[in-house]
């Protein structure tokens, strides 16, 4: 408990060191595990989330546009923006143009949304580790 | 549907879980609870298909 509470503070007082482990958490998948010695759970993360990304590109999946106008399609391009460098990758690769047509399309949405918001649920959990509240 | 399944219950089951046996379990039987359902859900749409 006071071991805790003593790792919180300081972790509270390094507001920098923080955003870091949280903007290298979002940019490469289980990095802000690994930054903080969680050596298992980040090389799942690292493995599993961009797997799970390609997936959903090799299925016909679209990465979408933030396009205000729509909501939904609003939410699931923040949804797919979550995996973080691989899809900047698969956006300069001219990858997720998503084929509409294509049996799997709902499919591949699906798994790109999904694993962005997996993503965003790994980066809280660095964030909790990095507080000292696990 | 089940790869989709497996990806989901790994990244929970690490999330929630610290020690590897639990992580194993809490995820099998995540995994198993997913395809379950799905085949269940699949079943009950059939005799009402939209």
């Amino acid at each position: 408990m006071a071991t805790k509470s003593t790792t919180a503070e300081r972790a509270g007082a390094e507001p920098g060191r923080l955003a870091i482990v949280c903007g290298l958490a979002w940019l490469v998948p289980g990095a802000g595990h690994l930054l903080q010695g969680r050596r298992q759970k980040g090389i799942i993360f690292l493995l599993a989330l961009p797997l799970m990304f390609a997936a959903g590109l090799w299925l016909d999946g679209r990465l979408f546009p933030l396009e205000m106008s729509d909501p939904l399609v609003f939410l699931g391009a923040i949804a797919n923006r979550g995996i973080g460098a691989p899809y900047f990758v698969a956006r300069m690769l001219d990858a997720g143009l998503g084929t509409v047509t294509a049996a799997s399309y709902e499919y591949g949405n699906t798994f790109l949304m999904t694993a962005g918001l997996l993503n965003f649920l790994v980066v809280l959990d660095a964030f909790d580790i990095a507080k000292g509240r696990k | 549907m089940v790869l989709f399944a497996f990806f989901v219950s790994l990244v929970f089951a690490v999330l929630l879980r610290d020690d590897p046996r639990e992580q194993l379990k809490t995820g099998g039987m995540m995994l198993g609870g997913f395809v379950a359902a799905a085949y269940v859900l699949g079943w009950l749409m059939f005799p009402f298909p939209l």
